[in-house]
């Protein structure tokens, strides 16, 4: 029996396929929930794809190593047991030694949880395959939906708000109030924006990668 | 093995069940001290800039007793009462008859200013807001106030927190010709020169609601103690009146 190495061809594929040909977000439109609700700015967004990089890639070698011994009748059960045990206890990490990361995280932790993502990788893939393929599809996905969250938090950062990671890029006398000629636009920081941005980046890519096209 | 037994599956499921509950709670109860010295670091932090004094949360505990002088715990009568203001949690207090609760100020010292400083709490969209409000010993005039929030919509009534919205608070005053109006957070903006409210947040509009709320009840609490205590800085701030004119007599006559 060859091993296979663990970035072979067949791995890399595990870990780039979700960037681009099969984006949890943008292709299998998963998570979106959380895409629309904290990509007001892009902190937020940056701790939420830490935390569900984290998550989903230990989840997704947990199950993968107890893949022979759930009873597949309750296996969603064991999955979200799985989950919601580390988020707490990440959770509670957080709060014991890096206090401001969990002030920041605070309702996202719940977030994770429900996050369509990380039980859908773990159905579709951890429970059919090995540790070390199951933890390079955690982190492929997981940096596939982190970096839809950042794109999506930068437009609506810099449109809605004029600030970048909470500094001003929009020089501050260009405002009107300061007798200028230009408005944040205050429609960014709803929710609706965040699901035409979404919307306009998933046309974009369909416009770039043929492939995602269906024949109909 | 069949994993599909029921036998099986009822097995599989309490042991992990066990092994969870066995590592979350041994986790709690390992971290728990660490996770309540924060709390208690960020709460003297909160408490320190209401007053303008911002420090590190490291720094909290030395600069904590540094300025704040006196913390009292008061009634409903805003009669002083035994306790320790420091580990009331307001959070229970709340839920009681306003007659049953115990009410904790802090009085700060800072370069001779001496002011009051009023624990809140209340309600935003999605859990609980609070905050610090510091008043002048004038009894009317807002030295300070900062806000924080459980899980308000990050963006939108989280900012509560941020400087932008806490700022506009100071100077503001919480009476009119001596009747109560405590201050407003208004959308849309309040009017300018209006000495009682301040602009609430766009899309954030029930948080800032919230906090209105909060500030009015928890205010209206203190009247009492403020009634009570008026007299005597009123006494205080005609002897220091009289001291400055005594010594400007003296300058004259000298």
């Amino acid at each position: 029996m060859s091993k296979q190495l663990l970035l072979s061809k067949k791995n890399r594929k595990l870990l780039t396929d979700p960037l681009d040909d099969n984006n949890p977000v943008t292709v299998q439109v998963l998570g979106i929930c959380s895409a629309l609700a904290i990509t007001v700015q892009l902190k937020p967004a940056v701790v939420m794809g830490a935390s569900v990089l984290v998550v989903l890639s230990v989840a997704n070698v947990v199950v993968s190593l107890l893949r022979n011994l759930i009873p597949s009748r309750i296996r969603i059960i064991v999955q979200l047991v799985v989950i919601a045990t580390l988020v707490i206890l990440v959770d509670q990490f957080l709060k014991a030694f890096v206090y401001d990361v969990s002030k920041e995280l605070s309702v996202f932790v719940g977030l994770i949880i429900t996050n369509c993502i990380i039980m859908g990788r773990l159905e579709a893939f951890a429970l059919g395959n090995t540790p070390g393929k199951a933890f390079l599809d955690g982190l492929g996905n997981a940096f596939g939906y982190g970096m839809i969250l950042i794109i999506v938090a930068f437009f609506r950062e810099l449109l809605g708000s004029g600030t970048l990671y909470g500094y001003q890029v929009i020089p501050l006398d260009w405002y009107i109030e300061n007798g200028g000629f230009y408005a944040n636009n205050g429609m960014m920081i709803l929710p609706p924006m965040a699901l035409v941005t979404v919307g306009i980046l998933i046309w974009l890519q369909r416009m770039r990668n043929r492939k995602l096209i269906e024949s109909n | 093995m069949d994993v599909n037994k029921n036998t099986y599956t009822f097995g599989f499921a309490i042991i992990m069940v066990i092994i969870v509950a066995a590592l979350l709670s041994v986790t709690a109860q390992k971290l728990e001290p660490y996770q309540d010295r924060n709390i208690e670091l960020e709460k003297k932090q909160n408490i320190l800039s209401s007053v303008g004094v911002n420090v590190i949360r490291d720094q909290s505990e030395e600069k904590f007793s540094d300025y704040i002088k006196e913390s009292l715990v008061l009634n409903y009568k805003g009669e002083e009462i035994e306790g320790e203001a420091f580990s009331i949690d307001l959070a229970k207090e709340l839920k009681k008859e306003i007659k049953d609760q115990s009410m904790p100020l802090y009085i700060s010292n800072i370069d001779g200013i001496r002011s009051y400083i009023i624990p809140l709490r209340g309600k935003g969209l999605w859990g609980p807001i609070w905050g610090y409000i510091a008043i002048k010993d004038d009894l009317n005039t807002v030295y300070g106030a900062v806000f924080d929030h459980k899980a308000e919509t990050p963006g939108l009534g989280a900012e509560i927190n941020r400087p932008f919205f806490q700022d506009p608070f100071v100077g503001k005053t919480i009476f009119e010709e001596g009747v109560f109006t405590s201050i407003l957070v208004i959308k849309g903006g309040a009017d300018e020169g209006d000495n009682h409210a301040v602009d609430g947040i766009s899309g954030g509009t029930i948080t800032s609601d919230g906090v209105s709320d909060m500030l009015k009840e928890r205010l209206e609490r203190y009247l009492p103690y403020f009634d009570r205590i008026r007299p005597e800085i009123e006494v205080d701030s005609i002897m220091s009146q009289m001291d400055t004119v005594i010594l400007e007599n003296e300058i004259i006559l000298n």
